[in-house]
C-alpha cells in the first residue's frame, strides 16, 4: 500500500524559522537564544479501512521496518455487561479462551506450537471489549494466523483450565488490600460510580465460584460475530495480499446479533470524608474524586488544556506547589477525567507520609481555592497549550500508534479525524475557556475525599475536615454474604 | 525521578537478545546507521539514525548509582538524579546573582543546624531550634529567586515527552523524547544540566525523595526486597537500598551531593545515546559543540569491594498481614562474565511464558502459584549478582510449598539435560525478542546506551546474545550445578498472619 495521505498533516507551529546549518550557528549561552527550525511536514500513513459485507471492519497498516506481523481483534462486549452474580466471568473468559485451546489443539499444545516459533496468540477480557491478538515473525504468519482463526471461530474452553483461571482471579482478590494504591483506586471508583456500577464492581470469591464453562461458551456465542469485530493488522506485509487472505478467511462468516449498548446511570459521589485503615504503611494515599465527563463533550479540548495546567506535567500547579515547593509528596497529580463512552473520574491524588496527611489535604484544598482566587494566567495557558501541541507528533510517531487510534475511534463511534479535530480544538482554547472549565467541573464541596492510611500517625484527625465515613474493605469470605449484589 | 526497576524486570520486558539474520536487524545494518564518537573530554556519543517519524529519543547513561555510596550518604545517587531537574544558573532562577549567595547561606545554616542536632552528648535543644529556624529562614530567602521546575517546563512546552530518569544500584540514566527540530535545544539543555547545575531547593527535594522511599516501604514487595537484598549481600553495595536509609535521607547535605557530582559526573563516565530522525553529520557537530564544554575528569577507579563467597544459607522472614511472597537468590557472576548468556538461557527456560518450567509446575499443575519465574541479574547486572526465583502463591498456599516446588525444578535442571525443543525455543525466542525491541526510539536508545556503558561497546547488545545461540545443554547443567547450592542461597519470604482461605476453585456451589 502506498501511504494514503494523512488525515493529519503535522506541520509544527514552530517559532521562527532558522537554518539548520551548524556551521553558521553560534553556540547559545541561553536557551532563549535557541530557535527551532520548522519541523518538516509529516504525513503519518493512515491504515486502509475495509468493511466486509458481514460487518467486520478491518484496518491494514503496512510497516516494513521489521519482519513482524501483529494483529488485534477487538470484540464488542466486556465485563461491564456481565451479570452481577458472576463478576469476574469475562476475566476468566479472557484467560480460558486461550488456555482452553481450540477444537483441534489443547491450550498446552498451542503453547508448544507457538513458543517454538517465538510467536504469541493471546486473548483477554476487558471492560468494553475482549481481544484476540497475535504477534509473529512474518515467515510464520500463515501458521500463526491459522491459530488465530481457530481460536476466534472454534475455541473449546476446556474445563480443566477453568480452575487455573479462577485461581488467578482468587489470588488477586486475596491480595487486593496489600497495596495501598490499589485500595484507593478501587474504593474511589465505588464512591464515584456506586458500588453496584459496572464501572466500580469487583470480583469476589463467590462471584468467581459461580462461573461455569457454559457461561464462557454462551458469552462466546453471544458476542463473537463478525459485525462486532474490528480487526487491525500492522507489519511487514502487502496490503492487497493481506486483504485477500482476510477476505477469504472471514467473508463467509455470517452476521450475528449485535452487542447491546450498556445502560448505566452516573450520579457522582456523596460528598464527604472517607477513610480506610491500613496499619502497615508509613505513608497515606489520598484521593479527592468526583464524576468527570466524556470526550465527545465540546468542552473536551479545554478540559485537556486545563488538566495540563493544573495537574499534568512537571510544571503543573499540583506538581510544582505540592511536590517541589512543599515537599509533601513524590507522586501527586490530577485532572478532570474523560473517557470515550462514559464519564471518567475527576481525581486529585497524592501519597504523603502519615504525619503530613492533613497538611496534604490542606494543600489540595488550597489549590482548589486558588483556582478562584488565583485563576490561570495567560502564561500558564500558553505553556499548557504549547506542551500539548508541540508534543502532538508523539500521538502518531509510529504506524502502530496510528492504527491503534483509528481502531479506538471506530470502536467508540468517533470521527476518523478525531485527532486532527483535537489539535484544532486545543489550538482554539482561550483563557476564558479554561476559567470556565474550572468553574464548571471542579467543585470543592462535591468531592469525595478518600484517605487510606494509618490513622494513629496522622498530624490531625480526619474528623477535623468533617464527618468521616469509615470504609469496610475486608474481603468477604466464600460462603459469607456477598456485598453489593 | 524514580528508583530503578530491578534489572531483570527491564531485561524481561525489553527482551535483551540477539541478532537475527534478517536484513535490518543485524550488527552489520546497525554499523551503517550508528555513529560512535568519543569526544576529547572523554564523553562517549552514540547516534543511531532511525528516520521513521520526525522525532528522536535520547538516554544519558552515567556510570554511577547506589554502588558508590557509603554509610551516611545512602540514597545520594538518586538524590542527585532529582537535582538534575532543578535547573542551572540560567534556568530556574529569577536572579542568579542574588540566588547564589542565598544558597550559600542555606548550606551554612544547614551545616550549623545539622552539627548541633546530631551532637551525641550535651545537645542544647534550644540552640537546635534556633538553628533550625535560621536554616528554614535561609531556605525561604533563597526560594524567592526560584522559578519552579523551569527545566521541565522548557522541555515540555518545546514538545518534549517522557521526561524522566532512573537510578539503580549501578547506574543513573536520564531520558526524554523531542520532535526532531529540537536537537539544538536538547544539546543545550542536556549539557547545561551537567555543566552548570544549581542545587536549589535541595532540602525540599530531599523530602520528596524520602516520600519516594515511603511509597516503597508501604508495599509488601518493597519491604521484602529491601530485607532480602540486605541479607544476600553482606559486603557489596548491592545490599543497600538505592532509595537510601531514612537516617541518611534526613542528614546528607547539599555539599555531599556536590562532592558526589564532581567525582562521578565526569564525561569519561558518561554515554549519550541519540536515536531517531537525526543525521549524524548534522547532529554530531552540535553535540560536540555543547557537550565538548564539559570539563574532562578522570574516570573513577573501579569499585574495590567484591562480595565474598557465601558460606552460609541465609533466610529473612517477614511476618505480615499481607499475603505470602517467596523469593530466593543465588550468587553468580556479573553480566560481563562469559557465562552470562547461559544464565539468560536459564532464565528463559524457567520463566518465559506458559511453556516455562516454573509456570508448568507451580502454576499449571500444582496450582500453588499465580506467578513464578527465575531471573538473571538481581539487583543489578554489572557486578556479580543474584539469580533469583520468585513466586506469588495462590490463596491458602504457603511459601514453604512454593520453595519445595521450586527446588524440585532446580534439581531437575541440575540432574537432567534440557530437551532439544527447549534449547531450540530459547534460541529462537532470543532472536525474535531482539527484533521486537528495535522498533522504538526510546527502547533502542536505552538498549544501545546500556550495552555501550556495560560492555564498552554497543555491539555487546548483539554479541552477548550471539552467545545465547552457542549455549549447550551441558553449559546449562554445569552452571546450574555450580550456582544452585544450599550455602549459596538467600531466602526471603512474607509469611502471612492472615493467610487467605483457599476457595475451592472450580466448585460451583460454595460450602
Amino acid at each position: 500500500m502506498k501511504g494514503q495521505t494523512g488525515l493529519i498533516v503535522f506541520a509544527l507551529m514552530a517559532l521562527a524559522p532558522l537554518g539548520f546549518a551548524p556551521s553558521l550557528r553560534g553556540q547559545a549561552t541561553d536557551w532563549k537564544q535557541i530557535q527551532a527550525p520548522p519541523l518538516h511536514p509529516f504525513h503519518p500513513q493512515q491504515p486502509r479501512r475495509v468493511e466486509l459485507p458481514n460487518g467486520m471492519v478491518i484496518f491494514l497498516q503496512e510497516d516494513h521496518e521489521l519482519p513482524l506481523v501483529r494483529g488485534t481483534a477487538r470484540i464488542r462486549g466486556g465485563s461491564h455487561l456481565e451479570p452481577a452474580a458472576k463478576i469476574g466471568m469475562v476475566s476468566i473468559y479472557g484467560q480460558v479462551w486461550r488456555t482452553g485451546g481450540t477444537k483441534s489443539k489443547t491450550g498446552d499444545q498451542l503453547d508448544d506450537y507457538l513458543e517454538a516459533r517465538a510467536a504469541k496468540v493471546e486473548t483477554s477480557g476487558g471492560g468494553d471489549f475482549t481481544t484476540v491478538t497475535w504477534d509473529c515473525l512474518k515467515d510464520n504468519f500463515d501458521e500463526v494466523f491459522g491459530v488465530f482463526i481457530e481460536l476466534l471461530r472454534e475455541p473449546e474452553f476446556r474445563e480443566d483450565k477453568l480452575p487455573l483461571a479462577k485461581n488467578q482471579l482468587n489470588t488477586s482478590i486475596s491480595r487486593r488490600n496489600d497495596q495501598p494504591f490499589g485500595i484507593a483506586f478501587r474504593e474511589a471508583a465505588k464512591l464515584v460510580y456506586g458500588a453496584d456500577s459496572p464501572y466500580a464492581r469487583v470480583p469476589e470469591y463467590a462471584t468467581v465460584a459461580a462461573v461455569t464453562r457454559d457461561d464462557l461458551l454462551n458469552w462466546h456465542r453471544r458476542f463473537v460475530h463478525p459485525n462486532n469485530i474490528i480487526l487491525g493488522v500492522v507489519g511487514d506485509f502487502d496490503s492487497s495480499q493481506m486483504e485477500a487472505k482476510l477476505r477469504s478467511a472471514f467473508e463467509s462468516w455470517p452476521r450475528g446479533e449485535a452487542a447491546p449498548k450498556l445502560e448505566a446511570s452516573f450520579k457522582g459521589p456523596k460528598p464527604g470524608i472517607y477513610f480506610a485503615e491500613k496499619g502497615d504503611v508509613t505513608a497515606s494515599t489520598v484521593q479527592m474524586v468526583d464524576l468527570g465527563t466524556r470526550r465527545d463533550n465540546p468542552d473536551y479540548y479545554a478540559i485537556d488544556v486545563f488538566n495540563e495546567f493544573f495537574g499534568g506535567g512537571f510544571s503543573s500547579r499540583l506538581f510544582s506547589n505540592i511536590r517541589s515547593k512543599k515537599g509533601l509528596a513524590y507522586a501527586v497529580g490530577g485532572g478532570i477525567g474523560t473517557d470515550f463512552d462514559h464519564p471518567a473520574i475527576t481525581r486529585l491524588f497524592l501519597g504523603t507520609q502519615s504525619k503530613t496527611t492533613a497538611a496534604a489535604l490542606d494543600a489540595f484544598n488550597a489549590e482548589l481555592d486558588a483556582l478562584k482566587t488565583n485563576p490561570p494566567t495567560p502564561e500558564e495557558l500558553t505553556k499548557a497549550k504549547q506542551s500539548i501541541l508541540n508534543s502532538f507528533v508523539f500521538r502518531f510517531d509510529s504506524r502502530e500508534k496510528v492504527l491503534g487510534e483509528r481502531m479506538t475511534y471506530e470502536f467508540y463511534g468517533y470521527p476518523a479525524d478525531f485527532l486532527e479535530r483535537y489539535r484544532l480544538g486545543v489550538d482554539k482554547v482561550t483563557l476564558d475557556d479554561v476559567k470556565r472549565i474550572a468553574d464548571k467541573y471542579i467543585h470543592k464541596d462535591q468531592f469525595a475525599v478518600l484517605v487510606v492510611g494509618k490513622a494513629a500517625d496522622f498530624d490531625r484527625p480526619l474528623s477535623s475536615f468533617g464527618p468521616v465515613t469509615t470504609l469496610d474493605i475486608a474481603i468477604p469470605k466464600l460462603g459469607g454474604p456477598v456485598t453489593h449484589q | 525521578m524514580r528508583k530503578h526497576e530491578p534489572k531483570w524486570v527491564l531485561m524481561y520486558l525489553l527482551g535483551l537478545a540477539l541478532a537475527a539474520p534478517a536484513a535490518a536487524q543485524d550488527v552489520a545494518s546497525f554499523e551503517k546507521r550508528i555513529t560512535l564518537k568519543v569526544l576529547p573530554n572523554g564523553l562517549t556519543v552514540l547516534i543511531c539514525e532511525r528516520p521513521e517519524a520526525p522525532v528522536f529519543s535520547f538516554f544519558t547513561h552515567v556510570d554511577v548509582g547506589g554502588d558508590r555510596e557509603y554509610p551516611g550518604i545512602t540514597g545520594l545517587a538518586h538524590m542527585f538524579e532529582h537535582m538534575a531537574f532543578k535547573g542551572t544558573d540560567k534556568i530556574g532562577t529569577r536572579d542568579y546573582a542574588k540566588e547564589k549567595p542565598a544558597l550559600v547561606q542555606v548550606e551554612q545554616a544547614y551545616q550549623a543546624y545539622d552539627r548541633e542536632r546530631r551532637r551525641e552528648t550535651g545537645r542544647d535543644e534550644e540552640k537546635v531550634a534556633q538553628l533550625e529556624k535560621a536554616w528554614k529562614d535561609a531556605m525561604a530567602a533563597a526560594e524567592q529567586y526560584v522559578v519552579t521546575n523551569q527545566f521541565g517546563e522548557i522541555v515540555e512546552r518545546s514538545g518534549g515527552t517522557g521526561l524522566n530518569a532512573f537510578t539503580s544500584n549501578e547506574e543513573t540514566a536520564y531520558h526524554y523524547s523531542f520532535p526532531s527540530n529540537q536537537v539544538e535545544l536538547w544539546a543545550y539543555l542536556e549539557s547545561e544540566r551537567f555543566l552548570h547545575p544549581v542545587f536549589r531547593e535541595f532540602y525540599k527535594e530531599r523530602d520528596v525523595v524520602h516520600e519516594e522511599r515511603r511509597l516503597s516501604e508501604s508495599q509488601p514487595f518493597g519491604r521484602l526486597f529491601e530485607q532480602f537484598s540486605g541479607a544476600a549481600f553482606i559486603a557489596h553495595p548491592y545490599g543497600r537500598p538505592v532509595l537510601g536509609w531514612p537516617s541518611d535521607l534526613e542528614s546528607f547535605s547539599e555539599t555531599d551531593a556536590e562532592n558526589f557530582y564532581k567525582k562521578y559526573y565526569v564525561p569519561s563516565n558518561m554515554v549519550v545515546t541519540l536515536v531517531g530522525d537525526v543525521k549524524a553529520g548534522e547532529v554530531l557537530p552540535i553535540v560536540e559543540e555543547y557537550f565538548g564544554r564539559l570539563p574532562a575528569g578522570p574516570k573513577p577507579e573501579p569499585l574495590r569491594t567484591v562480595e565474598p563467597p557465601q558460606i552460609a544459607e541465609r533466610t529473612v522472614i517477614l511476618h505480615e498481614t499481607s499475603q505470602p511472597i517467596f523469593v530466593e537468590g543465588y550468587h553468580k557472576p556479573g553480566a560481563r562474565d562469559k557465562d552470562d548468556a547461559v544464565y539468560d538461557a536459564l532464565q528463559d527456560l524457567m520463566s518465559n511464558g506458559r511453556t516455562s518450567r516454573l509456570y508448568r509446575s507451580l502454576v499449571r499443575d500444582k496450582k500453588i502459584a499465580a506467578f513464578s519465574g527465575g531471573f538473571n541479574g538481581y539487583p543489578g547486572a554489572k557486578y556479580p549478582n543474584l539469580f533469583v526465583f520468585f513466586a506469588v502463591s495462590t490463596p491458602g498456599h504457603t511459601p514453604e510449598e512454593i520453595r519445595d516446588a521450586i527446588h524440585t525444578e532446580i534439581d531437575r535442571v541440575k540432574k537432567e539435560d534440557i530437551s532439544d525443543n527447549e534449547l531450540q525455543m530459547i534460541k529462537t525466542r532470543a532472536k525474535a525478542d531482539l527484533i521486537r525491541g528495535l522498533g522504538d526510539n526510546e527502547g533502542l536508545a536505552f538498549q544501545l546506551g546500556t550495552a555501550q556503558s556495560l560492555y564498552g561497546d554497543w555491539r555487546g547488545l548483539f554479541r552477548h546474545v550471539d552467545e545465547i545461540g552457542q549455549v549447550s545443554k551441558a553449559d546449562i547443567r554445569r552452571v546450574a550445578n555450580a550456582t544452585f547450592v544450599d550455602n549459596n542461597r538467600t531466602v526471603g519470604m512474607i509469611e502471612s498472619t492472615q493467610l487467605a482461605q483457599a476457595p475451592a476453585a472450580g466448585k460451583e456451589t460454595p460450602q
